[in-house]
């Protein structure tokens, strides 16, 4: 085993950074992927035999399943799977202190404002946590109102019942090869039920949960929203999420009951050579309304789709996403918004922007089953390029076999014109930050969504992209 | 020292960026601290050009001569380094900037003329803005919308004399501001240029126009002709009325001559 992990780039065309650390992580499998594999990690986490069958089936059903020919390209993706640890068990054994974490980190970190406890965390300083103070008392206040938030491990263990009526529910391993993967190998991730009528007002923020296996390359989360309840999930942050793997492959997985109102906010950034394959899907049941709200920055590819099933009747979908894609990037994402049932409605409203040779895709789905009537859905996709080399497709997908259903789509594509930054300009703005304060402006629909924190770091982390992307 | 020029333009040529077309052939032009000039011309003879090769736009390359504003010269420097210098064209056609609020605008312009290690205070920048705002007599609201996204004529001019009245610039270039206003917005642009130089007689505004109609509202120290890339006429406030009665035919030949 080698006694040396590089910890590769932090995903920001401009912040390379790699260092080594001497740790050597306490548990990982061989690399590459079998039966004998899946059953290490069912064991490790001391699994109940159905959990372990359902692994080794999702197994059998990736391995049938054929690498996707569509979207981007997968042909180097095998050999890195060849290469990858399936499981590896990691964080809190990593004990690297906070002294250890490179200066350059660090800067990164203080000019993109991160507060001091996120940083430690992002840099996979464990331990110590200056929040975790506000984190208990939340999580008295939800306790004491029936709330169950914990990693997906305490999830099964704790609440075995509820666990195994959702789980892979939403999403099957059939579903598509990376969710089967995911469905075998997964680890790390939240699970979370809101009793019925309970409303959180604080956003459940994913790194409240330092401790446990936070975000592991296959994480799986399963939320249950129950009728009437209202709550917003925060996943991950703008910061470049600092990693060794040049894999993520997530499963999200959310049920929303009747007349729950539910929002899941994700923005990441990952490091440049990382392929992210997430399947995020949520069941909307009557009169209940789903959000997503989808960052992707960073990445070398990734294809995300947030869906909404919207399965009863009155139910609502909203899919709001923004991707960025740097110099050698590939943003294929979109949504998908599926209508079961009569007047349903949805929204998707997709921005991206793409820089150098980036390349955005937006790829999305709208299909109305017949008998979904009344059935409405929108579609907006806004593409802004920076640079003559940057670009962006829409492939739009629409199947309507509904006759009273109303579809409507728009795309644009828009280009950062000479004329524009001349005028942002000769206001007194240098060249970044005039074009950081355009692009700033086309995501502003979406942001403005955020919450303020987030937003901030956004905006940051836009800022330090446009710098030296000009030339 | 005090009657130092603040823009003096000697022997300026200047072509379009990416072809070999010459439209400046030897401007030569002194701008006084509080003097008030207008260039009239006909179509396609380069006063415009003069406007953008001034503030630094891209489109056009100068080939020859020089540009100085106070003591520095203006051709070395980015089109944000003359901003920031004191220099601001307002444009005959200002672009679109969606999702950005003309507030957040001026905010970021403002920020950028700071040093490192300042801040703009958030409610110091409220106060200024909403004292220019005032002193312009427009609607607060105002600044909250998008910049230029969906305005009209003259609230696109409008907000071009907003950004002058918040940036204080001590040499104001109007590029054609007034051409296709109707009568009222082109009293929004004499108006806020007039208030503005009221409050500050020290400033110097460069009036690039068509129409003599302007200076009906705005009353000009030197008013310079300017006919296939060069002026060929300046003098007092009578010379537009001039041009007015006679055209801009003679001016022309007389300068083929």
């Amino acid at each position: 085993m080698p006694s040396n992990e590089v910890i590769q780039g932090l995903g920001l065309d401009d912040y390379k950074f790699g260092f080594v650390t001497d740790s050597e992580p306490v548990f990982r499998t061989r690399p590459g992927l079998d039966a004998e594999i899946v059953e290490q990690i069912s064991a490790r986490k001391d699994e109940p035999e159905w959990m372990l069958k359902r692994r080794l089936k999702a197994l059998r059903i990736y391995e049938s399943k054929p690498m996707p020919k569509w979207g981007g390209d997968l042909s180097e993706l095998e050999d890195t799977l060849r290469q990858t640890y399936f499981y590896v068990k990691p964080q809190e054994q990593m004990e690297r202190s906070w002294d250890d974490v490179p200066e350059s980190i660090k800067e990164t970190f203080e000019r993109l404002g991160i507060p001091e406890a996120e940083r430690k965390i992002l840099a996979g300083v464990g331990a110590q946590y200056d929040s975790e103070m506000v984190y208990h008392s939340l999580k008295e206040e939800w306790e004491a109102k029936g709330v169950i938030f914990d990693s997906i491990e305490d999830g099964l263990k704790n609440h075995p019942e509820l666990f195994r009526k959702h789980f892979g529910t939403v999403i099957p391993a059939a579903d598509n090869k990376f969710a089967a993967l995911n469905s075998a190998v997964w680890s790390g991730g939240s699970f979370v039920y809101i009793p019925r009528g309970v409303e959180l007002e604080t956003p459940l923020q994913a790194y409240f949960r330092v401790n446990q296996e936070r975000l592991g390359q296959f994480e799986r989360t399963l939320i249950i929203a129950d009728e009437g309840s209202r709550a917003h999930y925060i996943e991950g942050c703008t910061a470049p999420v600092y990693s060794t793997d040049s894999f993520h492959s997530g499963v999200i997985e959310i049920v929303v009951n009747r007349n729950a109102y539910f929002r899941y906010t994700t923005i990441q950034n990952w490091s440049n050579n990382m392929y992210n394959l997430v399947t995020q899907r949520a069941l909307v049941n009557q009169g209940a309304h789903m959000e997503w709200l989808d960052g992707n920055l960073g990445s070398k590819l990734t294809m995300k789709y947030p869906s909404c099933y919207l399965m009863g009747e009155r139910a609502h979908g909203e899919i709001l996403s923004i991707a960025y894609a740097g110099d050698g990037q590939h943003q294929d994402t979109g949504g998908k918004v599926i209508h079961v049932a009569p007047n349903t409605s949805s929204s998707i409203v997709s921005k991206s922007i793409s820089k150098g040779t980036g390349r955005s895709s937006y790829r999305g789905l709208c299909k109305v089953y017949d008998g979904a009537a009344n059935a409405r859905s929108n579609v907006e996709c806004d593409a802004l390029l920076i640079n003559e080399t940057s670009r962006t497709d829409t492939f739009p997908y629409i199947e309507i076999d509904e006759k009273s259903a109303t579809v409507g789509h728009e795309a644009t594509v828009s280009k950062v014109g000479d004329e524009q930054l001349f005028y942002l300009m000769s206001r007194g703005m240098d060249e970044a930050e005039a074009m950081a304060l355009i692009v700033r402006g086309f995501i502003e629909p979406i942001a403005k969504e955020l919450p303020l924190e987030y937003a901030v770091e956004l905006n940051r982390l836009i800022e330090m992209e446009m710098e030296g992307s000009v030339g | 020292m005090d009657n130092a020029p603040i823009l003096n333009v000697a022997a300026l040529r200047a072509k379009v960026a990416d072809e070999d077309l010459e439209i400046l052939k030897g401007v030569d032009l002194t701008i006084k601290p509080g003097e008030i000039h207008a260039i009239m011309g006909p179509n396609g003879s380069g006063k415009s050009t003069l406007a953008k090769v001034i503030a630094g736009h891209p489109a056009y390359e100068p080939t020859g001569g020089s540009v100085y504003f106070g003591g520095e010269d203006l051709l070395d420097m980015e089109p944000d380094e003359r901003a920031q210098a004191g220099v601001f064209m307002a444009f005959q056609y200002p672009v679109e900037i969606p999702g950005v609020s003309i507030a957040n605008f001026l905010r970021t312009a403002l920020r950028a003329r700071l040093e490192e290690d300042e801040e703009l205070d958030l409610f110091d920048f409220q106060e200024l803005l909403m004292d220019r705002m005032e002193l312009l007599e427009m609607d607060p609201s105002f600044a909250q919308r998008p910049v230029n996204d969906g305005f009209s004529g003259g609230e696109k001019k409008r907000n071009e004399i907003l950004q002058m009245a918040v940036l204080k610039p001590s040499l104001a270039v109007m590029d054609e501001t007034d051409s296709g206003l109707d009568i009222d917005a082109l009293k929004i642009v004499a108006n806020g240029v007039n208030t503005l130089k009221r409050e500050s007689p020290g400033k110097s505004v460069l009036l690039i126009t068509h129409y003599q109609r302007i200076l009906n509202h705005i009353s000009p120290d030197v008013v310079h002709v300017m006919v296939d890339g060069r002026i060929v006429e300046s003098g007092g406030p009578e010379v537009a009325l001039e041009l007015e009665a006679r055209g801009y035919e003679e001016y022309r030949k007389a300068h083929a001559a």
